[in-house]
């Protein structure tokens, strides 16, 4: 019997070309979001509201990931801003070289902030690095307050966590108190918004801390 | 649910490290999963086996080592086992804790065996 000894990442290749994608991102300056949630959570409702709120003052770029159509993408093209939409034809998560490829469509040139908005789904993106400075997780009141005690990796792995749909609370279960606490129990560094993008309540709180870290380096 | 593409990960390394010609030896390639990976081992040994099916390597099978989620506190340094996603030090009680293993999704080696005479 012969035994060839690896040693080697399963997902190495996908972890190449997002450090790949980092480099390109990072000399034009550009902050690159990856935007992950359940289906339905709001995401796109999120980048909507973020476009309205920073599009005066940066210039933002957003790559869309779903599975089967470009219904997000033309939610997001209504805001006159640079839009990819990625379908990945049932693939359950966004890869490296998915995102390589629409950042190839792109012109980066002036972008301060990219959004990636992920597909819905809350365990396999976790895993993928598509190159972004950070994950933000959009976890919505509808979902329950456990939910990051059981997508642990996806919390654990993220810097910003949305609690969306905020303005739902009167008429659900959801103690927010024990969502906060289930997330920063998961990972303490998380930095944490509660949003509606009906009232637009928190919007403007989430918008000025991205700001800060979006705004071009001179 | 991405199982499948990890599957296909693990066939395209074999295929870097085993030489076509002997890609049909290949009885066992141990796999390294960690908690945090993401992986359901028995949904990737079912996609292992449904992507290698009806191809020469349709006899390798996966042998999957699921190790612990460890962390160490940047505290106190103790070194503990987590448990249900509490990531606590169980002896000073920070926060502060750094995963040590844990998200490993890993081709650990492969095992070929012996070509008998007259096999290609």
């Amino acid at each position: 019997m012969k035994v060839i000894t690896i040693e080697r990442k399963v997902l190495e290749k996908n972890d190449e070309i997002a450090r790949q994608n980092r480099v390109l991102l990072e000399q034009h300056g550009i902050l690159a979001l990856n935007l992950v949630s359940s289906p339905g959570a709001g995401k796109t409702s999120i980048v909507e509201r973020t476009l309205e709120h920073l599009g005066k003052d940066l210039k933002v770029g957003v790559i869309e990931g779903d599975v089967q159509t470009d219904f997000d993408a033309q939610r997001v093209a209504r805001y006159k801003v640079p839009v990819i939409q990625i379908v990945t034809n049932g693939g359950c998560h966004l890869e490296a070289r998915l995102v390589q490829d629409a950042l190839s469509q792109m012109d980066l040139r002036g972008l301060d902030i990219l959004i990636i908005e992920n597909v819905g789904n809350l365990v396999c993106p976790a895993n993928y690095d598509l190159g972004e400075a950070m994950k933000v997780v959009v976890l919505s009141t509808t979902e329950g307050d456990d939910k990051p005690l059981k997508y642990p990796s996806m919390f654990r792995n993220a810097s910003v966590l949305l609690i969306n749909k905020i303005d739902l609370l009167p008429y659900l279960n959801c103690n927010l108190a024990a969502l906060k606490s289930n997330a920063l129990q998961i990972n303490p560094h998380l930095q944490v918004f509660e949003t509606s993008c009906t009232t637009t309540s928190g919007i403007a709180e989430w918008c000025g801390w991205l700001k800060d870290r979006g705004a071009r380096r001179s | 649910m991405h199982e499948l593409s990890i599957a296909q990960g693990i066939v395209d390394i074999i295929r870097q490290y085993v030489p076509a010609e002997q890609t049909a030896d290949v009885r066992l390639v141990k796999i390294r999963v960690g908690p945090l990976a993401g992986v359901v081992p028995d949904s990737l040994d079912f996609c292992f086996g449904a992507i290698v099916n009806d191809t020469p390597l349709s006899t390798a099978r996966l042998d999957i080592e699921e190790v612990l989620l460890q962390s160490q506190c940047g505290g106190c340094g103790e070194v503990f086992t987590v448990e249900g996603a509490f990531f606590l030090c169980p002896r000073c009680g920070s926060s502060e804790v750094k995963v040590i293993s844990g998200t490993e999704l890993q081709v650990v080696e492969i095992e070929l065996s012996d070509r008998q005479a007259g096999t290609a």
